[in-house]
């Protein structure tokens, strides 16, 4: 039975063994890639912007251009490598969120409809949206006191 | 004769024989340096099949009938099978023997499961209960991603302390009669935890279970690690082989000079992008069905002594919050008895 000095002691020793994320290099990655997505959502946004669209409307199109790419990507097994590389920079982004719901759906499909791509497809989104539209409530009502 | 040695050991009094072993592995395997070692290398990661769990099972399957047919034997010689895997329920291996109409025994211990097969089952033709078995493991990279991990599709990022599970089973026929090389001594390890919580660092909760398996090992049996040719561990990676290495200095005995960890060697850590290692039921069994049973065979090694590792976490456990409990079982061959022992 192992002691708590024990665990202590070898706490130690694995933190000390175990090599570290490259950080540095990461976040730069990150900055580009995401920065990338989003760059290229922009002209887009300015293209049907600039063709008459209302702001809305061409941010909904924006939104639907990435979001169908990010799955394309998906089923084609680059988003998973672009992921690896990028990291936040490609999860951030709404295509990250796409990726989170197209992965699940793919890998479960042998489940059936129902009871594995409908129940699995957000496993991974689902907490985001959970959290998100919760937040969104709080923000909600601190707006309307504070105004 | 007494068979049970000090704390945790036994010495097999009629030690059983290897008559045969098969390694069958996925695509990437293939492309480790092993690659030459594995009777079948399948370019085919779904082998045939629709589902990554179906695939292990046919994976589990072909190696455990390949090892049967390689001894010369026929499946009705075989009196038990012995095999593990990593799935829920152990499904990969029950579905891959549900044809082959032999009494089965379904073992757990992570990926451990080799060293648990061949320690019972040597027990089994030792105690005389059986003259031919089967020990086999396996585990498939995209199964076990989709049990322990994320779809394989999603966009994370391994941290440098993980590792890749191996696509591949090893399968040993163990026989009472035959040539060797023999099961000669077993160690049969505790569940030991000192406390790792990360499911990326398996290695390190791993690490302490082979360092205390190899040290009731060497004082049941009053012996060095030099005794032997290689020490092998199953999957430590590189992470957990820096810590048992350090575990075993701390106890006096130095593995620098002889130790190995099939994790290391079935992959090329740098070409592969497999981060620590592999891991795997299918990485110590095939390691060794593969590559170790021929480097006995052809008088490489003269004595061995492989140690595979499991860690004992579900994804439950760990979403709990609790620790990762590992076990190590430490099994020895010997390609030629000497005269005392014989």
């Amino acid at each position: 039975m192992a002691t708590q000095s024990d665990k202590k002691q070898y706490d130690e020793m694995v933190k000390a063994a175990s090599p570290a994320s490259t950080v540095g290099v990461n976040c730069i990655k990150a900055f580009l890639v995401g920065g990338s997505i989003c760059a290229i959502g922009q002209v887009f946004y300015n293209m049907f912007h600039n063709r008459g669209f209302a702001k809305e409307d061409a941010g909904l199109m924006v939104a639907g251009i990435l979001i169908v790419t990010a799955i394309i990507l998906t089923v084609l097994g680059l988003y998973n490598k672009l992921g690896k590389h990028a990291g936040a920079g490609s999860v951030v982004p709404i295509t990250g969120f796409a990726n989170a719901i197209a992965a699940p759906a793919i890998e479960y499909k042998k489940e059936g409809l129902v009871l594995g791509v409908g129940a699995k497809m957000f496993v991974i989104a689902g907490p985001v949206i959970v959290y998100g539209a919760m937040a969104s409530v709080v923000v909600g009502l601190i707006y309307y006191f504070v105004k | 004769m007494e068979k049970h040695i000090g704390e945790q050991t036994v010495r097999f009094a009629n030690p059983p024989t290897i008559t045969a072993t098969a390694a069958i592995v996925g695509p990437k395997e293939g492309e480790g340096p092993l690659a030459q070692y594995f009777d079948v290398v399948s370019q085919d990661a779904l082998f045939g099949t629709d589902s990554w769990e179906k695939a292990e099972s046919e994976l589990s399957r072909q190696t455990i009938i390949l090892a049967v047919q390689k001894a010369n034997l026929q499946l009705g010689d075989i009196q038990y099978i012995l095999a593990g895997d990593l799935l829920n329920q152990e499904t990969g291996t029950t579905f891959g023997v549900r044809d082959l109409g032999r009494p089965f025994f379904g073992l757990f211990g992570a990926c451990s499961a080799i060293g648990e097969a061949m320690t019972l089952g040597a027990m089994i033709i030792d105690g005389g209960f059986a003259n031919n078995i089967v020990a086999s493991a396996s585990s498939h990279f995209c199964a076990a991603e989709k049990t322990f991990r994320f779809p394989l599709e999603l966009g994370t990022q391994r941290p440098p302390t993980a590792s890749w599970t191996v696509t591949g089973d090893g399968a040993v026929v163990l026989s009472a009669q035959g040539a060797g090389p023999y099961v000669t001594t077993a160690t049969t390890g505790a569940v030991v935890d000192l406390g790792v919580k990360d499911s990326n660092n398996m290695g390190a909760a791993m690490a302490p279970a082979a360092a205390d398996v190899l040290i009731k090992h060497f004082q049941d049996l009053g012996i060095q690690p030099d005794y032997y040719d290689v020490i092998a561990t199953g999957d430590l990676g590189a992470v957990g082989r820096d810590l048992l290495l350090q575990l075993m200095d701390k106890a006096g005995y130095n593995l620098h000079h002889n130790h190995k960890d099939c994790g290391l060697m079935i992959f090329d850590r740098e070409k592969q992008d497999v981060h620590a290692g592999g891991s795997g039921c299918g990485c110590s069994a095939a390691t060794f069905a593969g590559y170790f049973y021929r480097q006995l065979l052809r008088g490489e090694i003269n004595k061995m002594l492989l140690v595979p590792t499991g860690a004992l976490h579900s994804v439950v456990t760990v979403q709990q919050g609790e620790s990762i409990p590992a076990i190590a079982h430490a099994v020895a061959f010997e390609r030629a008895m000497s005269h005392n022992e014989r």
